[in-house]
């Protein structure tokens, strides 16, 4: 944390209004767990030529959880970015359609095979279409948001990204705009250390995304995106803030990316051994599991349930999502333009 | 019953739009004054909090474009110049063209980006350009450039009802030169239709924006020394009416693709190649082409900006040729 930035108020009276129930610790165990075994069986099928590709959040899920987890399913508008699969089961996304999205099948709803994998998007759970240019989508939220206030709804706009799209201009021509007109966004970047290959000290010449902030007049957090309580507990007040009206948020989750870039890179080329090494004993959810068990919140026997049932999950939803349709190469076509009749 | 410029027709519509539905909103550079070419006057203080002001940031103009019209808004956002307008070229082609696209029509944009082109104002290299090529070329993105101005309220209030993004174009050096009687005056409301201006029977002229009415005032040169012309004002240029441009090159068969932009990649390559692929036998000549020559932008200096530009003496010198081929 530097001086510039504004710490959010963490009396003790406050954090209670942000504890967790044994269910929602339960859900955000579980949304880790689901996110994580999802993505080690889409690396699976890669390697054994049946996925194309696969870009993963695998280090990430506690930022992404708990972060999704301080939104209003179904009402607020999100902006994730392709490694967010953990946002996207807590809004709602069941196994079965990210199993769809990673075989590119006919009936995925995120584009029905139209786009690479993970690159999100759903008018049911309001997930603004997402492509692979990044940063694009910060301005997106930033439209959404200035529509709702214009309307008088109030919905908050959660839009996330990692550290290496806050290099790009539409970054900070979001920030502006959202800060002169107080618009509810909550721009959540997900600092991983690494644009692909690119350390962050090459990315940017501060410690932190969140010094980045107090040039936009936008209230700001670093929290340690490894505990998934910490940053629900970072993200909620934000969230609730900007519903009230008191604008945009800024908050910088420090991660760690487990994996390479993605299906097609060597992450071994550029990192170095210990880091690697060192990394498995930082895991997000193994941390969350040994602090709720050291906390004695759950018996290590539900949590074992909780793991058994999503591995059970995770091969069914496989399974059935590779008897489901493909595309024809015809599927291509159409669409292009909206038809008016159909608005 | 009352003479309307192109830049009154622009602004009666916005301000009409406005009027008429409250999801409609303007967003741009010093369009709360009214803008550099006064297309937005009065319309803040009419509008209060639909009129909006952005910081200079082209991609986020067009960016909270696409959010606002995801959202259910009816946004208009106003490039202040289109040799602006690439800044935000990542934003229209890599994203807002295909977003119904890559969700088949489940997620969609109601939007219009208007922008001021072309040259014939002195402008130099940055205030002068033509874009639409770049932008025609990209499927997803209709693609809107008037003459008259009738048709600029007829088509700007099509654009604004239509579900998809829309490049509106408007020839900054016609805003206040060419004025119409617009009152019974023919305006085309459907997005993708080209119109027959006039017909005559030796050759056919496509043209759009300032070049409709150049070519218009070659014709008349040529009608009396007895070459006559069909002209096509061709309105739409992404999706390109292919009908009406073959129809027209059929009745005449010899043809003459007019454009301010650069020759090398101008859209007269791509009406060049529909008629050439589809209606070959049907040609009596070769296609002509009259373009800006293949320099990066436009000059500065008079003498040179009317070297760069097509008018009605190149246009009518091309013309005669064609037609005594």
């Amino acid at each position: 944390m530097t001086a510039s930035q504004t710490r959010i108020p963490r009396s003790t009276e406050m954090l209670h209004d942000y504890l967790l129930s044994e269910e929602q610790l339960e859900s955000m165990y579980r949304y880790m767990l689901l996110s994580r075994r999802l993505e080690e069986r889409m690396m699976t099928l890669n390697r054994q030529g049946r996925a194309d590709f696969v870009i993963a959040g695998a280090g990430q899920e506690a930022a992404q959880v708990g972060a999704g987890m301080a939104l209003k399913a179904g009402v607020d508008y999100a902006a994730p970015y392709y490694r967010d699969l953990g946002v996207m089961l807590v809004l709602g996304m069941t196994a079965r359609e990210a199993m769809l999205n990673t075989l590119g099948k006919l009936d995925d709803p995120n584009s029905f095979g139209r786009q690479m994998t993970s690159h999100w998007g759903s008018v049911e759970r309001r997930v603004i279409t997402q492509s692979s240019v990044v940063a694009t989508q910060l301005v997106h939220a930033v439209g959404v948001a200035l529509a709702a206030k214009m309307r008088n709804d109030p919905i908050v706009v959660f839009a996330s990204c990692g550290e290496g799209s806050t290099s790009r201009g539409d970054f900070h021509e979001a920030l502006n705009f959202a800060a002169i007109h107080k618009l509810p966004v909550i721009f959540f970047v997900e600092n991983n250390g690494y644009a692909i290959s690119v350390r962050t000290e090459k990315e940017m010449p501060v410690p932190h995304v969140a010094d980045r902030a107090s040039a936009y007049g936008i209230q700001s957090a670093v929290v340690d995106g490894l505990d998934a309580i910490a940053v629900y507990q970072t993200v909620r007040p934000a969230v609730d803030q900007a519903r009230r009206g008191g604008g945009p948020f800024l908050i910088e989750a420090k991660c760690f990316r487990m994996w390479a870039h993605s299906s097609d890179d060597d992450h071994r080329r550029y990192r170095p051994r210990e880091e690697l090494e060192n990394w498995t004993s930082r895991d997000p959810i193994a941390l969350f599991r040994s602090r709720v068990e050291e906390d004695c919140l759950f018996p290590p026997e539900d949590l074992d349930a909780i793991e058994s049932g999503v591995e059970v999950e995770v091969r069914a939803a496989e399974k059935w999502a590779f008897d489901q349709p493909d595309p024809v190469g015809e599927d291509a076509l159409g669409f292009v333009y909206k038809d008016a009749a159909d608005v | 019953m009352s003479e309307v410029s192109v830049l009154e027709a622009v602004r009666e519509t916005l301000d009409e739009a406005l009027g008429a539905d409250d999801r409609v909103f303007l967003l741009g550079e010093d369009l709360e004054t009214g803008g550099v070419f006064r297309a937005t006057d009065g319309l803040a203080e009419k509008y209060p909090g639909r009129v909006l002001d952005t910081p200079l940031a082209e991609s986020s103009i067009i960016g909270i474009t696409i959010g606002a019209a995801h959202y259910g808004q009816r946004p208009i956002a106003e490039i202040q110049f289109a040799d602006f307008i690439h800044a935000g070229f990542d934003q229209l082609c890599s994203e807002a063209s295909r977003w119904s696209w890559r969700t088949r029509g489940e997620q969609y944009l109601p939007m219009v980006v208007r922008t001021p082109w072309g040259g014939g104002v002195h402008g130099g290299q940055h205030h002068s350009q033509s874009i639409e090529a770049y932008y025609a070329h990209m499927p997803g993105i209709k693609v809107v450039a008037p003459s008259f101005p009738a048709d600029y309220r007829s088509l700007l209030k099509a654009a604004i009802a239509d579900p998809n993004p829309v490049l509106f174009l408007e020839h900054k050096r016609t805003y206040r030169l060419i004025r119409q009687e617009v009152d019974g005056a023919p305006a085309e409301d459907r997005i993708g239709h080209s119109r027959i201006t006039r017909t005559g029977e030796d050759l056919t002229v496509f043209a759009y924006g300032l070049m409709l009415h150049e070519a218009l005032t070659a014709a008349e040169e040529l009608s009396g020394e007895g070459v006559e012309c069909t002209v096509v004002d061709l309105l739409t240029l992404n999706p390109l009416d292919q009908e009406t441009i073959l129809e027209a090159a059929r009745a005449t068969g010899k043809v003459l693709i007019v454009h301010e932009d650069t020759l090398t990649g101008g859209l007269g390559g791509e009406i060049a190649a529909i008629i050439a692929e589809q209606a070959f036998e049907d040609l009596d000549a070769p296609i002509r082409r009259v373009a800006g020559p293949d320099i990066p932008p436009m000059p500065f200096h008079e003498a040179m900006e009317s070297f760069f530009m097509p008018d009605s003496v190149k246009i009518a010198a091309a013309a005669r040729d064609l037609a005594a081929y």
